[in-house]
């Protein structure tokens, strides 16, 4: 086994695993932990720049990068045009620097504010080290290796796709230089922390909140239980009420 | 009608002494915790005043309840798309300083301090950081400060009273102030759990009692700034939501809740009310004018036989039913109208009541001497002639607790004012006049009925002012476990303790 194949298969697929059986059972198991961790009550002003910079930016760059997993054809149609590619790239380094001036902000904040620190955890640094080093190397990576989106879908669509079917091929990787190599490799190591730090709030975005109906009514008791009849009496088969289901009565405002 | 009960408690300000034993019972209960060194499920505030959090009416910056937009209610805080791009960071989220910084104090000092010429002092200590801190604020800060410039004067129920007569409130001779207990008013139409995107603030059909999921809660902290009483608080330690809970164990084993079982005052009173949650949207959207009375509407006359079958049809047992017309708040809230709601503008349809408070006695100062405008036999008469010169102006009152409707708040001091004159004359002079019968009639009551407010009013015994049907949690246990194994597994403690992100 050589660096390669220990760095871009081995770990990749432990990162994967790690990702989707903890947070299966940190979420079933101990659902209390789960939790965006707030600390907006003990301050307020530096999280706002810090916090919307680095979600915003990320959660658009991550998206961007889904998009060249998912559609690398349109992405190559896309940068057909040379103005829509420097558009895209210009775009994707603001982005990046916007996020990473968020991280920034919010690791000062960490360290800097009393009350802030007294919430934070070894793992809540951890976590902004390693959003900050992602940053920095894509941000090397966009500038040194241009266009990132011009070779990104010969690259790292097939590499992706490859571990994701199962027929992995580290080759793909093997020679890209340092800094996109560190990137990749920064990636699998964030998804490896996701379950175990609060990077997995991730996946408990609440996007049922557009639909779900304004009142949340719980009946601890659904059913009376049927009378108890006396010993020795028939025994009449006891017909249940339909129950409505919780979302049915009351319409689109009340769940019961 | 779909019948449901609610535990409503009833606060009888007139009788409400500020002595905040409530808000300690409370604190020594539930909250006595890390991360919730903050939170006062329970506090009483000084009114004219700015409240806890400080001005936590000033619903323009906190965005709290909800509001009509083009005839739909909505909530004032976010729409549901609004709501999430608003994740991470929520502008309208109060912050700790809204508050205040706990605080404790370095008592060891006061043992280990070197040997000197000055006594020792014990240094404040902030209970988040551990660092010595600068006390601005705490617990009660404005506490008796009726008549401040700091506190009283940013009171935001003053629009609408007299420029002059505010003025006059701000002079030392005319300060006047009354106590506002305030805990979770477990809303109708609760803002709180409409704002949370994760669904994990729920109201319990059976009792009305609205609780937060702890393991459901996110973090989110969107119903920190959508309750409009600013009643749901965010735990800093562990990362969740938390609530009044109104003492639910307590409740479910037939005692009252912590705040009102320790009253003092007695002010408490606590009983089912029925209600239609059919009518809860209609009621929550009704014309500003036209709320308290929508309200009361939704809450049901238990004796009525059509409110008994469709209660039974819902599943309320009969001591249920018979607590309900047996319950003080039923009789304050709905037969006598002499309860209101907290700010019913908010929309949420508080289901906690307030018994408006009197007037002191109108008085003036000359030449020093305090002196009361008028001969005593004819004082009560002419505040009940005209209530205008009440030193609590109407108005004031009115913005607390019937959305600037003075015409809901004039007809229960009346009716309050009737009892006590009525009571007067009968100690006084040992006889009803026709004066009194004429004057009791005006305030729209009978001498039964006032008879009956004076007995729930001043000589209530434990069991009249609190009602608390039995909950038959042991049924509840039968649904889904064996009663024996239940038996074997509940108590208190924490299987895990609530650690930060553990």
């Amino acid at each position: 086994m050589n660096w390669n194949t220990l760095l871009f298969l081995v770990f990749p697929y432990v990162a994967l695993a790690l990702a989707v059986v903890v947070s299966v059972i940190r979420m079933r198991g101990r659902p209390f932990s789960v939790s965006a961790q707030s600390s907006q009550l003990l301050e307020s002003r530096k999280l706002y720049f810090g916090s919307t910079a680095m979600h915003w930016g990320l959660v658009l760059i991550l998206g961007g990068h889904l998009l060249a997993v998912l559609l690398p054809k349109g992405l190559l149609l896309w940068n057909a045009v040379p103005l829509r590619l420097y558009l895209l790239e210009i775009t994707g380094l603001a982005l990046a620097l916007w996020a990473g001036v968020g991280v920034w902000i919010l690791l000062a904040r960490r360290l800097g504010d009393a009350r802030v620190r007294v919430v934070s955890t070894p793992m809540d640094y951890v976590v902004l080290l390693l959003l900050l080093v992602s940053i920095v190397t894509g941000v090397i990576t966009a500038g040194a290796y241009r266009f990132g989106s011009y070779w990104f879908p010969a690259v790292f669509t097939p590499y992706l796709w490859s571990l994701l079917t199962l027929q992995p091929r580290p080759e793909l990787v093997a020679d890209l230089p340092f800094w996109i190599q560190f990137h990749v490799f920064n990636f699998w190591l964030l998804l490896a922390v996701f379950p175990f730090s609060r990077l997995i709030h991730v996946v408990t975005v609440p996007l049922g909140y557009l639909w779900r109906p304004w009142q949340v009514v719980i009946w601890l008791r659904r059913q009376r239980r049927p009378r108890a009849t006396p010993p020795g009496a028939p025994q009449p088969t006891p017909t249940p009420k339909p129950q409505p289901a919780l979302q049915d009565k009351g319409g689109s405002y009340g769940s019961d | 009608m779909n019948v449901r009960a609610h535990m409503s408690m009833l606060f009888h300000l007139d009788k409400c002494i500020g002595c905040h034993t409530c808000s300690v019972a409370c604190k020594n209960l539930w909250t006595d915790r890390k991360g919730t060194e903050y939170m006062w499920w329970n506090n009483v505030e000084t009114r004219p005043g700015a409240g806890y959090p400080t001005g936590w009416e000033e619903q323009e910056r906190f965005q709290g309840g909800w509001e009509l937009k083009n005839g739909e209610l909505e909530l004032r805080l976010h729409s549901r798309a609004r709501g999430l791009s608003r994740l991470f960071f929520n502008p309208a989220l109060p912050t700790l300083d809204d508050y205040y910084e706990p605080y404790t104090f370095r008592y060891q000092d006061l043992f280990s301090a070197p040997e000197g010429n000055d006594q020792p002092t014990a240094v404040p200590v902030s209970m988040v950081t551990g660092e010595p801190i600068q006390i601005e604020a705490g617990p009660s800060w404005d506490d008796d400060l009726g008549g401040s410039n700091l506190y009283a004067k940013n009171d935001p129920n003053w629009e609408g009273v007299d420029p002059d007569i505010q003025a006059q409130m701000h002079e030392i001779e005319r300060v006047v102030f009354n106590y506002l207990p305030r805990i979770c008013n477990h809303c109708l139409n609760p803002s709180c759990v409409a704002a949370c995107p994760s669904g994990a603030i729920y109201k319990r059909a059976e009792d009305g009692v609205v609780l937060v999921n702890e393991n459901k809660c996110k973090a989110w902290r969107m119903c920190v700034a959508a309750c409009p009483y600013k009643k749901v608080y965010y735990n800093w330690a562990s990362g969740k939501s938390e609530k009044c809970i109104l003492c639910f164990p307590r409740l479910e084993t037939g005692q009252a809740p912590a705040c009102a079982h320790s009253c003092v005052g007695r002010i408490r009173y606590m009983g089912v009310l029925l209600y239609d949650a059919d009518k809860i949207y209609a009621a929550a959207s009704a014309q500003e004018s036209e709320l308290v009375e929508a309200q009361r509407e939704a809450i049901l006359d238990p004796f009525d036989p059509a409110v008994i079958a469709a209660a039974k049809e819902n599943g309320l047992d009969d001591d249920w039913i018979k607590a309900a017309q047996n319950s003080p708040a039923y009789k304050f809230v709905k037969l006598w109208k002499l309860a209101l709601p907290l700010h019913p503008e908010y929309r949420t349809m508080a289901m906690m009541f307030y018994i408006p408070p009197l007037s002191p006695v109108v008085s003036t100062v000359e030449r020093g001497l305090i002196k009361l405008d008028l001969p005593p036999e004819r004082m009560d008469f002419e505040l009940f002639e005209n209530l205008g010169k009440a030193r609590l102006p109407v108005e004031y009152l009115a913005n607390l607790f019937a959305a600037g409707n003075v015409a809901l708040i004039e007809p229960i001091l009346k009716k309050m004012l009737a009892v006590r004159i009525l009571k007067r004359r009968q100690s006084v002079y040992g006889e009803v006049d026709a004066q009194t019968l004429a004057l009791l009639e005006a305030a729209g009551t009978s001498l039964e009925e006032a008879e009956a407010i004076y007995e729930l009013t001043t000589l209530p015994t434990l069991e009249e002012r609190f009602v608390i049907p039995p909950y038959h949690r042991e049924a509840a246990a039968e649904l889904y476990n064996d009663p024996l194994a239940h038996k074997g597994e509940v108590g208190l403690g924490y299987i895990q303790p609530p650690r930060r992100g553990e």
